[in-house]
């Protein structure tokens, strides 16, 4: 029940301090214009016809930039799970908000239980506004649809859910900045160790490959986001056997990292729930 | 039963030692005060009952479980001293929202709610969020608060900080009615007057440790100086004075003396008029327990 109770108190909060309204408007800022910028792409400079070279090159271009939006809707959606998440726990223990809510009848898991769930809910409307305006701006002026959406898209927010995961325990523990020191710093880890592993892929160089896999493994957030663009990827640029993407998919990241995605996931929670009933307020 | 039950309860952060054993028992009704200088460790201990800090070593027992108990917890109030709530909340959201966190359900919610707006004056202002409220409307509402779910035992901690006289009366006339309905008060206070006034017991508190635990009654009883004001006094009539006291001074219409025995007031007033004299006041006047509170803590402010 307390779960519930503080879930939607996350909710009420995010409302209330205008974080909604923001990412709403923000959000719709984005969609408009991508929106404009798919439809003169589309128009000005694609070939009209429907001869086979056309079919591929606008294949192509579609895969393009539905890859771009949603490289750009998933870094939205990972900053937005840190920022809100950021703040709420070492925020609260720091103001001493927390000292009313914990001395009631509620286990400090409920707590964290119940501001993990908000947050979640919250992540899932954005990400389904977002991911919903691309694929419906894309499909609206060109016809195309990206494949595995159902797969693509649940692995992007599992990504998203992952980097809350870590600022809620990291904010169980350390303060607010150094939460936020510590998920961007693991991020942008995540983020060159990915590059050094695709390089590694192209110039078939093991070692870089294995920096990449090991910067994964400390941080999954980008290797699932490669995952996810494989699964997206439209079939026809796949069989060329090379993704025209902002990322460059040489080495796909294998299912199991989506496993190993889930249960940094759990282990993250865990952590925070932990940390959190150890700690004096 | 006690109230509350502490056997040597002691915290440690790193090599400070923030309370140092800490032993009290509180009685289930009773109003206790506790009071000590800062730093000796007062609002530590109340987060140790409360289970907002684990305590290095040593147990308590509040309402007859141990530490932390859930079912237990229910049955508490408690007014944090550095309040602050949720302040994008309405004031009637913010109490619905810490009734469910005490699981109440709906119907009862819907007539508490009202009720303790009413009772700390908030009803004109339930519907504003509690970020436009004065430091006293929010001390108000935190009080409001900690009394929704009718505890047994409720924690304030300096709950007249910033609150205006209307509002410390207000805060005083809450305690003596949660007295007469059986509710324990643990009253952490530095405003002395107030304690004075409300308190059953206190007890010292001094580098976490309890230094002494007294009836206000007894502690503030004893010698008594008496003040009297009168017109036509002779020397003889004040000199009479000493059958009831002794330190007899007279300057002008003002005599003072020591008593030992409340008893004696009246009977002085029946001398004095029988004399003659014109009695404008007679008035006693007590130790306070500020000079209590320095007697016995030092003045050193336990440092």
């Amino acid at each position: 029940m307390a779960v519930f109770v503080i879930a939607r108190l996350t909710f009420i909060e995010a409302s209330r301090r205008k974080i909604l309204l923001a990412a709403l408007l923000l959000g719709i800022a984005f969609l408009i214009l991508y929106g404009i910028g798919f439809y003169y792409i589309n128009r000005e400079t694609l070939p009209n016809d429907t001869g086979a070279g056309a079919t591929l090159i606008k294949n192509q271009v579609y895969n393009f930039l539905t890859m771009a939006g949603l490289y750009a809707v998933n870094f939205l959606t990972i900053a937005m799970g840190a920022l809100v998440s950021a703040d709420t726990l070492a925020g609260e223990i720091g103001s001493g908000t927390i000292q009313a809510v914990v001395t009631k009848p509620v286990r400090r898991v409920e707590v964290v239980l119940g501001k993990w769930l908000g947050f979640a809910g919250l992540l899932a409307l954005y990400l389904l506004m977002m991911v919903g305006g691309v694929m419906g701006i894309v499909y609206a002026i060109a016809r195309y649809q990206a494949p595995n959406l159902l797969i693509g898209a649940p692995i992007i927010y599992l990504e998203g859910l992952l980097i809350m995961s870590l600022t809620l325990a990291s904010s169980s523990t350390f303060s607010t900045l150094a939460t936020g020191g510590i998920v961007f710093g693991l991020y942008g880890l995540a983020f060159i160790g990915g590059f050094v592993e695709q390089i590694g892929a192209v110039l078939k160089n093991g070692t870089a490959v294995n920096i990449g896999i090991i910067s994964s493994l400390i941080m999954p957030s980008e290797a699932l986001l490669r995952r996810a663009s494989y699964e997206m990827t439209s079939p026809l640029v796949q069989s060329l056997g090379f993704n025209s993407g902002p990322l460059i998919v040489v080495s796909v990241p294998s299912p199991a990292m989506v496993v190993y995605g889930g249960l940094y996931l759990a282990v993250m929670v865990a952590l925070a729930i932990r940390q959190f009933n150890r700690r004096d307020l | 039963m006690f109230a509350i039950e502490t056997n040597n309860l002691r915290k440690e952060f790193g090599d400070n030692v923030a309370v140092r054993g800490l032993t009290l028992q509180v009685q289930q009704g009773e109003v206790f005060g506790f009071l000590g200088p800062n730093g000796a460790g007062k609002t530590t201990s109340i987060k140790m009952l409360l289970g907002l800090v684990s305590p290095t070593s040593g147990g308590a027992q509040l309402l007859g479980q141990p530490l932390g108990n859930r079912q237990a917890r229910a049955k508490i109030g408690f007014l944090p001293e550095h309040f602050r709530f949720h302040d994008w909340l309405t004031a009637a959201e913010f109490l619905k929202l810490h009734g469910e966190l005490y699981g109440m359900n709906n119907d009862r919610l819907r007539i508490r709610i009202p009720e303790l707006l009413d009772l700390v004056g908030l009803t004109p202002f339930k519907d504003k969020q509690l970020r436009t409220f004065s430091k006293g409307m929010l001390q108000r509402i935190g009080l409001a608060q900690a009394l929704l779910n009718d505890p047994a035992l409720v924690f304030l901690d300096e709950p007249t900080s910033g609150l205006d006289p209307v509002g410390r009366r207000l805060v005083r006339d809450i305690i003596r009615d949660l007295r007469s309905r059986g509710t324990t008060v643990f009253l952490n206070s530095h405003l002395l007057s107030e304690v004075e006034i409300t308190c059953d017991r206190v007890a010292f508190i001094k580098h976490g440790e309890v230094i002494r635990v007294s009836e206000l009654k007894t502690l503030v009883e004893g010698e008594t100086s008496v003040i009297v004001r009168a017109g036509g006094l002779t020397p003889e009539t004040a000199t009479g004075l000493r059958q009831w006291g002794r330190d007899v001074r007279a300057d002008g219409d003002y005599v003072t003396l020591t008593i030992t025995d409340d008893s004696a007031l009246p009977a002085i007033a029946r001398y004095l008029v029988a004399q003659g004299a014109d009695v404008y006041a007679i008035t006693p006047q007590r130790l306070s327990l500020e000079e209590l509170f320095i007697q016995i803590v030092g003045t050193d402010g336990g440092l």
